[in-house]
C-alpha cells in the first residue's frame, strides 16, 4: 500500500516525543546520579517520595562548611521519564556554577526546575516538586549532623 | 531505525483487505440505510449483509446484534442499559475488579443512581474467584459482567463457568435474572465467539483491536433481554441506539472479524509461541523479572511482566527512543496516577504495579521482532536500576 501522512497536522508541533528536549537528554544522559560503584563522601542526604507513589528520590549533598555552599550532589530516582530528568536538571542547577548556598538552595521551588526542563505536561507537575523536597532533607540532614 | 509494533492490545492497524471492503461505502455509496430509495437501499443491503456475517460467528440471529460506536458504548449500553431498563426487578449488579474502566465506571455511575454493585475478587493468575461469584449472587441481582479476556494481563476467564452458575441461580429461583454480558473486546480475534457455547446474554466486540476500523462496535443482545438506550434518535438499530449507521465501519468490523476469526487457530499458535520465547527470554536475561497473569490461560498474544526497580513508564519511553512500542499499567502513564487496578488485583504492590511492561504482539510481529526486544531490554533495564533509588 501506498504510504500515506495525514493532511491534517498537529498543532503541537508535530513533535514525536512526550516531553521536551531539555527532558529528553537528562532523562537519556542523565547527569550526576550516583553510580553502583562509585564512593561518594555525602555531608547530607535525603529521601522522599515512596514506591507506592511511583516515584522516590534519593540526595546526597557534599558542603563546603567553611562557606555554608553545597558543592556536590548525587542522587538516585525510581520514576518516570520526569521524575528522573527533574532531579537530574536540579542537580544541574545546584553544581553548575561551582556550588550554591544552602540559604539560596533551600529557595529552589518547583516552578524553577520546571522552568529548567522547558515545562512539564500538567499531569507531571508533583514528579518535579519532589526534586526540591529531597534536595531540603538533604540539607536538614546536613544541618542535624552539624548539632551532633 | 527499527519499529516493533508491541501494542496490538491497545489497537491494531486496519488490514489492507478491510480498507478495500470499506472503500467503496466512502464515496460511491455513500447512501443512508434509512431512505426509501436505491441509493440508500445499497447501503441498508451491505450494513445487513455485514449484520448476518457478524451473526453467524455469534452464532446468533442478525436481530440480535446492535452496532454501536465502539467497544467503550457497548459495554456502557450493556451495563447502563440492561440495569436502567430491568431496575424494578432488582437493583443489584455483579462485576469483577478486573474489567474495563468501560464496564468498572458505568457501574459506579449505577450505584449513584442507586443500585448495589459487588466487585468479585482475582485469584493471583488473574483468574475470577467462581465460589466468591456463585456467593455473591442475590435474588434481586439484575446483571452480571465478566470480561472474556483481561486487556492488560490477558487471562482468559471461566466465562461457560459462570453461565452454568448463574443458569442454576435463575432456576432455582425461578426468574429470567440476571442477565450475563461479558466485555470481549480483546478475545474477538483470538478466542470462540459462539455465544450459545458461551451462554451469555450480552457480548460486546469492537473493531480497533481485530484489524478493522476504530470507533465501531457490536453488542450482541439475546432475543427477550431489554435495554434502555443511550441515545435516542431515529430509532436505528431497533430504537436500541439510533444515529446514522456508521456503514463504512460496519462493513470493516464484519470483514475484519471474518477474517480474524478465520485464521485465529493458525495464528494462535504462530503467535503463542512467539510469545512464549518473548517471555522467557526477558525472564532468562533479566533478574528478577516475573510473569504477571496466568501462563496457559492467557490470549496468545500478551505478555506482561514486572521489572523490579524500575517504573514502567520510563521503561516504555526508552523502548520507544529503540523503536520498540510497548505499554505499562504503571500510574505515571495513564491519568489518574494511581497504579493498574488489574495488577493490584492480583496483589501485586504499588511497587510491581508501577514496574509492569505489556507487550503485545500483532500479525505482523516476527522471531526477528523478538530477539531484537530481548536484545535490547536488558540494556535499558540496567542502565534505569542504575539511577533508581530503590
Amino acid at each position: 500500500m501506498k504510504k500515506s501522512s495525514p493532511d491534517i497536522k498537529s498543532n503541537k508541533g508535530g513533535k514525536e516525543w512526550f516531553y521536551t528536549e531539555i527532558v529528553k537528554k537528562h532523562f537519556f544522559e542523565p547527569y550526576k546520579f550516583l553510580k553502583d560503584k562509585e564512593k561518594f563522601k555525602a555531608d547530607g542526604e535525603g529521601a522522599v517520595g515512596s514506591p507506592a507513589c511511583g516515584d522516590m528520590m534519593k540526595f546526597w549533598i557534599k558542603v563546603d562548611k567553611k562557606v555554608g555552599k553545597i558543592i556536590d550532589c548525587r542522587w538516585r530516582t525510581f520514576g518516570c521519564a520526569s521524575a528522573i530528568a527533574s532531579t537530574s536538571a536540579l542537580a544541574e542547577m545546584i553544581t553548575e556554577k561551582g556550588g550554591i548556598k544552602i540559604e539560596k538552595a533551600l529557595k529552589i521551588r518547583p516552578q524553577d526546575i520546571m522552568k529548567r526542563l522547558g515545562g512539564l505536561p500538567d499531569i507531571k507537575v508533583h514528579c518535579s516538586v519532589l526534586g526540591d523536597q529531597a534536595l531540603r532533607a538533604a540539607i536538614e540532614n546536613y544541618k542535624q549532623s552539624l548539632k551532633l | 531505525m527499527k519499529h516493533v509494533y508491541l501494542d496490538h492490545a491497545a489497537t491494531t492497524y486496519l488490514r489492507k483487505e478491510v480498507l478495500n471492503a470499506m472503500a467503496p461505502y466512502f464515496y460511491n455509496e455513500y447512501g443512508n440505510p434509512s431512505s426509501f430509495h436505491s441509493v440508500g437501499k445499497k447501503s441498508k443491503d451491505a450494513i445487513e449483509t455485514a449484520r448476518f456475517a457478524v451473526a453467524k460467528i455469534l452464532n446468533c440471529r442478525s436481530a440480535e446484534i446492535i452496532f454501536t460506536g465502539g467497544g467503550t458504548e457497548s459495554d456502557n449500553l450493556a451495563i447502563l442499559g440492561a440495569a436502567r431498563a430491568n431496575k424494578e426487578k432488582g437493583k443489584h449488579i455483579i462485576t469483577s475488579k478486573i474489567e474495563h474502566p468501560a464496564i468498572l465506571d458505568a457501574c459506579k455511575a449505577l450505584e449513584k443512581e442507586g443500585f448495589e454493585v459487588s466487585y468479585i475478587p482475582v485469584d493471583k493468575m488473574g483468574i475470577i474467584k467462581l465460589e466468591e461469584f456463585k456467593k455473591a449472587l442475590r435474588s434481586d441481582t439484575v446483571l452480571v459482567s465478566i470480561m472474556y479476556a483481561n486487556n492488560e494481563i490477558g487471562t482468559i476467564q471461566p466465562i461457560k463457568e459462570a453461565a452454568k452458575i448463574i443458569r442454576e441461580h435463575r432456576q432455582k429461583n425461578k426468574t429470567a435474572f440476571p442477565s450475563f454480558h461479558t466485555d470481549a473486546c480483546q478475545a474477538a480475534g483470538a478466542l470462540d465467539l459462539d455465544t450459545v457455547k458461551l451462554g451469555v446474554d450480552l457480548l460486546t466486540i469492537n473493531g480497533s483491536k481485530i484489524y478493522g476500523p476504530k470507533g465501531i462496535g457490536v453488542l450482541y443482545v439475546k432475543k427477550g433481554i431489554n435495554l434502555q438506550p443511550l441515545i435516542y434518535g431515529g430509532g436505528q438499530e431497533q430504537g436500541i441506539r439510533s444515529g446514522t449507521e456508521n456503514v463504512p465501519s460496519i462493513i470493516g468490523l464484519a470483514k475484519a472479524l471474518e477474517m480474524a476469526q478465520s485464521e485465529k487457530e493458525k495464528e494462535n499458535i504462530r503467535i503463542s509461541k512467539l510469545r512464549d520465547a518473548l517471555i522467557s527470554g526477558i525472564i532468562k536475561k533479566i533478574p528478577r523479572a516475573f510473569l504477571n497473569g496466568d501462563p496457559k490461560k492467557r490470549l496468545p498474544n500478551n505478555a506482561n511482566l514486572s521489572i523490579p526497580k524500575v517504573e514502567g513508564e520510563a521503561m516504555v519511553l526508552y523502548l520507544d527512543s529503540k523503536g520498540i512500542y510497548a505499554s505499562t499499567g504503571s500510574a505515571c502513564s495513564s491519568r489518574s496516577l494511581k497504579p493498574s487496578h488489574v495488577l493490584l488485583a492480583i496483589g501485586l504492590n504499588d511497587e510491581m504495579a508501577h514496574s509492569s511492561l505489556r507487550l503485545t504482539l500483532g500479525k505482523k510481529t516476527t522471531r526477528e521482532d523478538i530477539g531484537y526486544v530481548i536484545k535490547i531490554l536488558p540494556g535499558i533495564v540496567e542502565k534505569l536500576r542504575e539511577v533508581s533509588s530503590l
